[in-house]
């Protein structure tokens, strides 16, 4: 089925998303991948604020390459989401309501995943071009020495995502080999 | 006759076959991207695949790169050895290219200089370079930027000789199974066997840069290509692992000598995004 979602997400409106539907993403969002996950995580260890507000928010698991004069952004695809389990099960335990990446996820972010009434939506993996003209505005908010892997706040109108797992543990990728 | 080549030249094409293949699939990739859309039978997996060649045109007419993962540079190098080289270092020469079309190409920065310590070089050197020594004059670049969510679903298994043919099947089918979504299928599968450790690994890599609907020229090695490409595609992964017919564009199979005691196989998997450019200077 087909959905539209406004960005930061509404948890309710979250929990009605299945497995296979296929949603377009209009509003804000934020990209994190491995260097700024490990960074958020020892900032949580240090007991300090993180440089994003999670709850109802999205993380795209993306590292662009660099925006030629008078675009935004370049080539922005997903990553391999398994690398970010680690730290998952607590930023999802602290608010995250969903994430965008590719690929499988351990037990342990479902099971958080479903105790939260979160989401994990995939992109598709290998499609960063087209993906980029979804992206109207990109800003670097935090750890900025980090390049490509710098958290961005992203606004994004139309970005097409599918639900792999849901807020009641149905997982589209174990589906379909079923 | 001995030919001079300026390492410049080597700079020079380096820098344009980066920038090339990030933004433009070579033809073969495509040709198959399109057959395997005109026959997919599911329909979200022929939208997605109509999403990827939706993609190449963006990508080719804005000059957005394929895939933000725009890889670390493999570069196989086959010099002649009538080759005499001018103007400094081979390698240098390389890696000047890569950072050269790196830079102005507007490609990521994807390589950390050391592996624990993890501080981007911010240039995307150094390459990944294989040097062969061939007969004659002219040296031939075959450029592969790599993504790493591929390159991580890749695997070496040290078979044994009584493993024989359906052990390498077996190993491959798994390797595949296991990748699943994570490698970003359809993919393309590089195999190398036999040989010793480290050759095993480099057939492979070799193996994604030949031309996707070729084969073999064994006849066993052809067989077994064709044989699991259709097993792989019987899955039922399908594009970016969401279900379908599509999981695989090409099965290519590289072989070597190998010791009595052995039977090295080794599983490049790459993704849909298989980048490989071929220039003789």
């Amino acid at each position: 089925m087909d959905r539209y979602m406004k960005a930061p997400l509404d948890r309710e409106e979250v929990k009605t998303l299945r497995a296979g539907d296929y949603v377009y993403i209009t509003g804000t969002i934020y990209t994190a991948r491995d260097a700024a996950h490990l960074r958020m995580s020892q900032a949580l260890d240090k007991g300090e604020k993180l440089p994003i507000e999670l709850e109802g928010n999205v993380i795209y698991y993306m590292g662009p390459t660099p925006a030629r004069e008078g675009r935004p952004i370049g080539s922005a695809g997903p990553t391999t989401a398994s690398r970010m389990d680690k730290y998952t099960p607590r930023l999802l335990d602290l608010g995250l309501t969903a994430m965008i990446g590719k690929g499988k996820r351990k037990p342990e972010v479902t099971e958080a995943i479903v105790r939260n009434g979160a989401v994990f939506f995939a992109a598709v993996g290998g499609a960063g071009a087209l993906l980029s003209k979804c992206i109207k505005k990109a800003e670097v908010i935090a750890y900025e020495d980090l390049g490509t892997e710098a958290i961005r706040k992203l606004e994004v109108e139309n970005l097409p995502v599918i639900v792999v797992i849901d807020s009641q543990g149905n997982n589209l990728y174990e589906e379909v080999l079923k | 006759m001995i030919r001079s080549v300026n390492t410049e030249l080597l700079t020079e094409n380096i820098k344009e076959m980066c920038i090339q293949a990030n933004h433009y699939l070579a033809p073969d990739m495509e040709k198959a991207m399109r057959e395997a859309y005109d026959k997919e039978s599911k329909p979200l997996a022929k939208q997605i695949l109509g999403q990827l060649l939706e993609n190449l045109d963006i990508a080719g007419e804005d000059m957005i790169p394929i895939c933000q993962d725009t890889g670390m540079a493999v570069v196989f190098l086959k010099i002649g050895q009538d080759v005499h080289f001018e103007g400094g270092s081979v390698e240098e020469a390389v890696n000047e290219g890569v950072r050269r079309g790196y830079e102005e190409g507007y490609l990521r920065k994807s390589v950390v200089g050391d592996p624990l310590l993890r501080v981007n070089t911010k240039d995307n050197t150094p390459a990944v370079i294989h040097y062969e020594i061939v007969p004659g004059d002219q040296v031939e670049i075959t450029l592969a930027p790599k993504g790493f969510g591929s390159e991580n679903m890749s695997k070496i298994c040290m078979l044994k000789p009584a493993d024989g043919a359906e052990g390498v099947k077996e190993a491959i089918l798994n390797t595949v199974r296991e990748a699943g979504p994570n490698a970003c299928p359809p993919v393309v599968v590089g195999v190398g066997i036999g040989g010793t450790f480290e050759k095993a690994a480099i057939l492979a890599k070799k193996a994604l840069t030949r031309e996707i609907g070729t084969h073999s020229p064994l006849p066993h090695i052809k067989e077994m290509e064709e044989e699991l490409l259709a097993k792989i595609n019987e899955i039922g992964l399908g594009p970016a692992g969401l279900g379908g017919d599509t999981t695989a564009l090409a099965v290519n199979i590289n072989t070597y000598a190998t010791h009595i005691a052995g039977l090295p196989v080794a599983v490049n998997m790459c993704c849909h995004v298989n980048r490989h450019i071929v220039r003789t200077i």
